[in-house]
């Protein structure tokens, strides 16, 4: 049986074919043959959270996926999002409340925190807390992302700007 | 790190994973989420020659309550899991557990057979099937049997699945009128594996519990039912003596393995903390 496969996936909406080999895993792919390198490699044992990103919708740790198990899914990741303006306001709320410094941890900090945003509008602080508990900063002290995530909560029911 | 060199396959049927596990034998490792799997593979714990990713075998994942058994199939995720009404309404133990299995985005691919197949003695789900005495549905060459969570794990990761046999489904029997469930895990942080674990699970009538199962987690090879302290409660209050009673027979009924972060006298000071804390809340 051959180690490498031809692959089809969607990434950010682009259907891309590439042979690669079965080991290589969707994080890697992402930057190594596409050239994403938003998704971060950290710990590559699913314990950092930094490499998160969505495959047909829901978030996964993308080194705990094989770039062959994707085959025919839908990947987005924070360069797609990003480009589309799906969380322009929640970097704007990042960047207000100083939730990141070092930057390492951002793109899965807010693939996380999108997914929380668009499932669970009334998430309760300590909801916030539990659903974020999968990423990693080493910077903040995560309350100012738990602040930016509320703020973010509270402007898309409609509350004060 | 990087994982070894492997093959990947991804057949459209159980009959097809059976040649396959048939020919390669102890070479291939069967692949559901990975969310376990991969992470080993990452850290090179384990290398092996092919995975056979069974996601694409109809049939083996979705709840569905028939009679007095809920049945989860074996590609259920834990998201799945946590978000399905029937199991907050029938297996509210399970329900609870849940919250605890690591974070959203592994929950969102990780698999509830995946999790019995493996049998971390700190995972949550093996726990709960003990205390419900749950029964695993397991699929081979020859066919189905089952087999009873309280027989099917067997030491560190080592189940009574035979070789080229797949768990397909678990058959929790629904929680009985007055039954009362309580899980609760300390971690070091939320999601993380746990130090030690207990799923709970009692009849609680006018404050006194009878016929509790108390399934420890992280407290020693496999999960571990405490039927001394089951026993030292039953048919009592939850009161300070009661509990007391009950936590003084956990040093000899646990076998603690300390961990990186914890000794054995740790974990056990934490597995009496726990029960007292399950105790409480069953009968409150």
């Amino acid at each position: 049986m051959d180690k490498t496969l031809l692959t089809t996936l969607t990434v950010n909406g682009k259907t891309v074919t590439r042979r690669i080999p079965a080991r290589q895993h969707l994080s890697d792919f992402l930057r190594d043959e596409l050239g994403l390198t938003g998704a971060h490699t950290g710990c590559e044992h699913g314990v950092c959270g930094a490499c998160t990103v969505r495959v047909d919708g829901m978030t996964v740790r993308g080194c705990l996926m094989l770039a062959v198990q994707a085959n025919g899914r839908k990947v987005d990741t924070i360069e797609g999002l990003s480009d589309s303006g799906e969380i322009a306001d929640l970097q704007g709320a990042f960047h207000r409340h100083n939730a990141l410094q070092c930057g390492f941890c951002t793109p899965g900090m807010l693939m996380s925190a999108q997914e929380l945003l668009s499932s669970r509008p009334d998430a309760t602080r300590d909801e916030i807390r539990a659903h974020m508990a999968g990423n990693y900063c080493r910077c903040t002290g995560y309350h100012a992302i738990v602040d930016a995530l509320e703020e973010v909560l509270a402007s898309r029911r409609g509350g004060p700007k | 790190m990087k994982a070894p060199e492997f093959s990947y396959v991804k057949p459209g049927s159980l009959g097809e994973v059976f040649d396959l596990l048939d020919r390669h034998g102890d070479r291939a490792r069967v692949l559901a989420g990975g969310q376990s799997l991969l992470a080993s593979l990452n850290l090179r714990l384990s290398e092996p020659e092919l995975l056979v990713d069974i996601t694409g075998v109809p049939g083996l994942s979705g709840i569905a309550v028939s009679g007095q058994t809920v049945r989860i199939g074996a590609l259920t995720t834990h998201r799945q899991i946590e978000t399905s009404a029937q199991i907050a309404r029938h297996l509210p133990l399970l329900a609870q557990a849940v919250r605890n299995v690591a974070h959203a985005a592994i929950r969102n691919v990780g698999t509830f057979g995946g999790s019995i197949a493996l049998a971390d003695p700190a995972a949550e789900y093996p726990a709960c099937a003990v205390a419900l005495d749950a029964t695993f549905v397991l699929a081979g060459r020859a066919g189905e049997r089952r087999v009873k969570a309280r027989e099917f794990f067997r030491g560190l990761y080592e189940t009574a699945l035979n070789p080229g046999e797949l768990v397909t489904a678990g058959e929790f029997p629904l929680a009985g009128a007055g039954y009362q469930s309580v899980f609760l895990e300390l971690a070091r942080r939320h999601g993380d594996y746990a130090i030690v674990g207990l799923a709970a699970h009692a009849l609680v009538a006018g404050g006194r519990i009878s016929d509790a199962r108390l399934a420890f987690l992280g407290a020693g090879s496999t999960p571990v039912l405490a039927v001394r302290a089951a026993a030292a409660i039953e048919g009592r209050q939850p009161d300070a003596q009661a509990i007391a009673a009950a936590q003084a027979t956990l040093a000899e009924e646990l076998e603690m393995l300390a961990d990186l972060y914890s000794s054995r006298a740790t974990k056990l000071h934490l597995a009496r903390v726990l029960l007292g804390r399950a105790l409480g809340a069953l009968a409150a």
